[in-house]
């Protein structure tokens, strides 16, 4: 990957590269004290952002068509088309390449269909026939053909992201890195293509069969799907590196689906992490290397590293699907829940040493024998439950306050009301419905209550035969 | 058109208790093989000539012998191992894993100096790529798990975000004054012809320890690769029998990784397997079919490339593959194009001389009830068997479905050959198999439609398609259902009448639900 003489060649095309080289040996701690060339670094964001784009708007649809490996594959497959132009044209002219590659990428995708299709082999293993073998014929090929040549698939192949500043092309007057000229084209055909075709790509990536009985060929626009990524792929890794597509049709996608229900602002979503991956990436390249003392690393690794750790944070705290999140919202459900069943069984307790003239406090240990709960989250919930004012310690052990009866009340009537609900209107036996009302008493609202009531004909004693209190 | 297939009659398969005894026999082959190479290590190689075909296919050549020996194992491991992963729809995981171990390397070599290692230590190399794997897998299963992510989202993720964080320390480790990196882009793209002894050893104790585990576990990773709900309902431990897998896989992978590549890994784990399932249904024959392929191929392509020096070997032994999964897919004995484009026609056929027998029968019967309505209409009994005698004219059988003439005429011909029909001058006549035949056949398209008519409330401008469809691929217990259900209705008929004209001319039997629109029917 790239190596250090490209440094060098830096220095000799660039005047301004000698400044640059010499910042990338000062070991600074932070962006201020390392030198930031607009002239390099900011093309070098942009069209790292520009490739990252153009991948992810198609990504999407990859992600949710499960073809996620597709861009791997393609980046593998091309080599044949590319080494078939080269022995044709005998040049290293692009354009030639360029389309060798494009047909071949887009063979890749017909392949792997025809073999899932027609073989009824697995998605993933027919592209894993495909892939491997077309490289394998493409290496061969370049090996018998281009003995004499010196054509190294890796050098001259795949481009490296540090060295689109250096080829510059003259662009309605402005002069921009041909890559940034190339890849800022890609993405506006792919944002035309997600624009116009909106609706199409929607039902087809969701519901092929349905697209298909309105009229829409899903076929057609799957194929113009794949033509558009192999174009991408192609575009991206010969101007920025192999690495970077791969990553970027897939990781922006998948973190912004773990962020939202809605295509539209998926797809908003995984834009502006790609963009911003790139921006993060560089600085990354550039930033930590020097933190054990060395010069800047590949700026490509880099962006697919940031967008991992974006995806990482995606996922862990994603506000509906995050892991994280998820998790955090079940134990706080099942707090929520340990602190019903304390306090309705402070409020049972109270209510039947009513008569008695004593009123002493339930102790931690007869709570732990009745619910069954572990010390931490019986702790946890306790304390919860004095800091709002619903329980005190008092005789000993804790009591309700009038908040806490309150609540209590709340519990135990709708517990009552759904054992007499169950047994009036459900007919379920009398051995099943504690159970039932359990479960149906944390979820149930005062609405719900009256209408419980209502229906039952307003009982005073549930089927056990315990008074079913008021409500406050 | 629907196609279903007859039901597959379940055989027992003595032969399937071979599979395991072929197992054995193959790997003491191999086994010996090794044994034969490791005394020729022993021996030191010797003095290297041009390589001629007679040299290479006898193994004459120390280094041949050892490539060949090294991929063949390898090739059998991989395809054994793929085939789980390819049953478990997981075919890339060797994919995102090759790429994976690239940080694990990088690493390694970074802390190689650390801890007073030689950087390019095998082992120290080996043991970062296979950690560093294993996290990978860690990663994607829990983004499978735990996340709505599905597993083709997982791999790419891991693939490439490892892979770039590799590159990015590759990157690092290029400017380390220690030396550098460069063995350690063989990890990458792999040096197979080129494979020494050691390589060979390594592959063949990795590969035997993977395949024993593989068979040991066999029952438990079958029964994980069809229906995981029902293996973790079974009480078996589906995570941990899931990273034994997968541990496998990392395995195979890494060792393989560094004596033949990434690309040739890859593709050794997925085209044998995928090959192999065109040749059979069971699971242990396709592991052997598929440990077979690979080890072929392995084979194959390795003598191609030690013949034509050039060649690059990995690329050849992919391409070997890759040719016997194309012929696989075309002449798989199971799920080949071939034998399901012979199913197909075949079947096509049976429904082509079934509409044109039920053609024949209805075109007399309307004939015959013409004669009839003469002196005898209250009668509607079956048709008498006299009445195959009538000739139907080919004109008339064109008319009555949407067939093209040349269809129609290949499936008269073929009747004519299975003697169902005979043909004179435009004009056919049924023999008695055939009339049998198409009575019996017409008998259960209006048993059909009769059914669909009182049970499923269709509407009757409607059943006859429907039973169209239906009627060839009744099973005869299902034209007995029929038979009782319509018998509680009264409703026997020896050929039943057309339950068009049931409906349209002589009030039912038994007053039918059929008369509700089926506007309505959709509740």
């Amino acid at each position: 990957m790239g190596g250090n003489q490209w440094l060098a060649d830096l220095s000799v095309v660039i005047p301004d590269a000698g400044d640059w080289l010499a910042r990338c040996d000062s070991p600074g701690m932070f962006t201020a004290q390392i030198g930031w060339s607009w002239m390099l670094d900011g093309w070098i964001v942009v069209v790292g952002a520009l490739a990252a784009v153009s991948a992810t708007l198609l990504g999407n649809f990859l992600v949710l068509r499960k073809m996620s490996m597709l861009g791997d594959a393609i980046t593998h497959a091309v080599l044949p088309g590319i080494a078939v132009a080269f022995l044709v044209s005998e040049s290293r002219s692009s354009v030639a390449m360029f389309l060798g590659a494009v047909i071949v990428g887009v063979l890749t995708a017909v392949f792997t269909e025809w073999i899932r299709g027609v073989g009824g082999v697995d998605e993933g293993a027919s592209m894993g026939v495909v892939f491997t073998s077309l490289f394998a014929l493409g290496l061969v090929i370049l090996v018998r053909g281009a003995d004499a040549v010196d054509l190294d698939p890796d050098c001259v192949l795949y481009g490296a992201i540090e060295l689109t500043p250096l080829e510059m092309v003259s662009l309605f007057g402005w002069e921009v890195p041909r890559a940034a000229a190339i890849l800022g084209a890609v993405t506006l055909i792919n944002a035309a293509f997600v624009g116009l075709f909106f609706k199409e790509l929607k039902l087809t990536s969701f519901d092929p069969a349905l697209a298909t009985t309105m009229g829409f060929s899903a076929k057609w626009v799957h194929y113009g799907l794949m033509v558009l990524v192999s174009v991408t792929a192609v575009a991206c890794f010969e101007s920025v590196g192999s690495i970077l597509v791969v990553a970027m049709f897939v990781v922006p996608a998948a973190s912004a689906y773990m962020l939202t229900d809605r295509l539209g602002v998926m797809i908003l979503i995984s834009v502006v992490l790609a963009a911003l991956s790139s921006a993060v990436g560089h600085l990354m390249a550039l930033q930590v290397p020097s933190w054990f003392g060395y010069r800047s690393t590949t700026t490509a690794g880099m962006i697919a590293v940031a967008a991992g750790i974006f995806f990482l944070v995606a996922a862990a705290f994603g506000p509906r699907h995050g892991v994280v999140v998820k998790r955090v919202r079940r134990i706080v459900l099942s707090l929520r829940i340990l602190c019903d069943d304390i306090v309705a069984f402070l409020f049972r307790a109270q209510e039947t040493r009513a008569g008695s003239e004593q009123l002493r406090g339930v102790t931690a240990a007869q709570l732990t024998d009745a619910l069954f709960a572990s010390g931490v989250s019986l702790r946890l919930a306790t304390w919860l439950l004095r800091r709002r004012g619903e329980i005190r310690l008092a005789d000993g052990g804790l009591v309700l306050t009038e908040a806490g009866i309150e609540r209590g009340q709340r519990l135990v009537r709708s517990h009552r009301l759904w054992e007499q609900y169950l047994v009036d209107q459900a007919g379920r036996g009398m051995e099943e419905i504690h159970q039932q009302a359990e479960r149906f008493e944390h979820f149930t609202d005062r609405e719900l209550r009256e209408k419980l009531a209502t229906q039952t004909d307003r009982p005073e004693l549930d089927p056990h035969g315990s008074p079913i209190p008021e409500e406050g | 058109m629907m196609h279903v297939e007859p039901p597959q009659r379940f055989r027992k398969m003595p032969a399937r208790r071979f599979a395991g005894a072929g197992w054995m026999l193959l790997w003491t082959v191999l086994l010996w093989a090794g044994s034969d190479v490791a005394m020729v290590a022993a021996q030191g190689p010797g003095p290297i000539r041009s390589a001629s075909w007679r040299r290479v296919v006898l193994l004459e050549d120390y280094n041949t012998r050892v490539v060949i020996f090294g991929v063949a194992i390898l090739g059998g491991a991989s395809g054994l191992v793929g085939s789980f992963t390819l049953l478990r729809k997981r075919a890339l995981m060797g994919d995102a894993l090759s790429h994976a171990s690239l940080p694990g390397i990088a690493l390694a070599f970074i802390t190689a100096g650390l801890f007073g290692a030689s950087g390019k230590s095998l082992p120290w190399l080996l043991l970062g790529a296979t950690l560093s794997g294993l996290i990978g897998v860690a990663a994607i299963l829990v983004i499978r798990n735990q996340t709505r992510l599905k597993e083709d989202a997982a791999l790419g993720i891991v693939l490439s975000v490892f892979f770039g964080a590799g590159v990015a320390l590759l990157g690092v480790i290029q400017q380390m004054e220690t030396g550098h990196a460069a063995g350690l882009e063989s990890f990458i793209y792999g040096k197979t012809a080129s494979m020494r002894a050691a390589d060979a050893g390594l592959i063949a104790a990795a590969s035997s320890i993977a395949i024993v585990v593989c068979l040991a576990l066999f029952k438990e990773l079958k029964l994980l690769c069809f229906d995981e709900g029902f293996a973790g309902a079974r009480g078996f431990p589906v995570v941990v029998l899931d990273i034994v897998l997968m541990a496998m896989v990392v395995l195979v992978t890494i060792v393989g990784l560094q004596a033949v590549g990434l690309v040739l890994m890859i593709a050794l784990m997925v085209i044998p397997a995928a090959s192999a399932r065109f040749w059979t249904e069971t699971m242990s024959r396709m592991m052997l079919w598929a440990a077979l392929l690979g080890m072929l191929g392995s084979i194959a392509g390795g003598m191609a490339s030690a013949m034509f020096p050039g060649l690059p070997s990995g690329a050849m032994i992919v391409l070997v593959c890759s040719l016997f999964f194309f012929i696989s897919m075309i002449l798989g004995r199971r799920r080949g194009l071939l034998i399901r484009h012979l199913r197909r026609i075949r079947f096509n056929r049976r429904i082509d001389r079934q509409h044109l027998l039920r053609a024949m029968y209805e075109q007399i019967e309307s004939q015959f009830r013409d004669e009839r309505t003469d002196n005898d209409a209250a009668e509607s009994a079956a048709m008498p068997e006299a009445g195959r005698k009538n000739p139907v004219a080919v004109g008339d059988l064109l008319a009555m479905r949407s067939w093209s003439r040349r269809r129609l005429m290949a499936a008269i011909v073929r009747g004519e050959e299975n003697e169902l029909l005979r043909c004179r001058d435009g004009a056919c006549t049924l023999t008695q198999a055939g009339f049998a035949e198409a009575a019996r056949l017409t008998r259960q398209h209006r048993m059909w439609e009769i059914y669909l008519i009182t049970y499923a409330e269709v509407a009757t401008a409607n059943v006859d398609r429907d039973a169209d469809r239906i009627e060839h691929v009744l099973a005869p217990e299902i034209i007995d259902q029929l038979e009782d259900l319509l018998d509680e209705q009264g409703m026997t008929i020896p050929v039943p009448d057309d339950p068009h004209g049931v409906i349209a001319d002589v009030p039912p039997v038994q007053p039918p639900p059929v008369q509700s629109p089926p506007a309505q029917g959709g509740a």
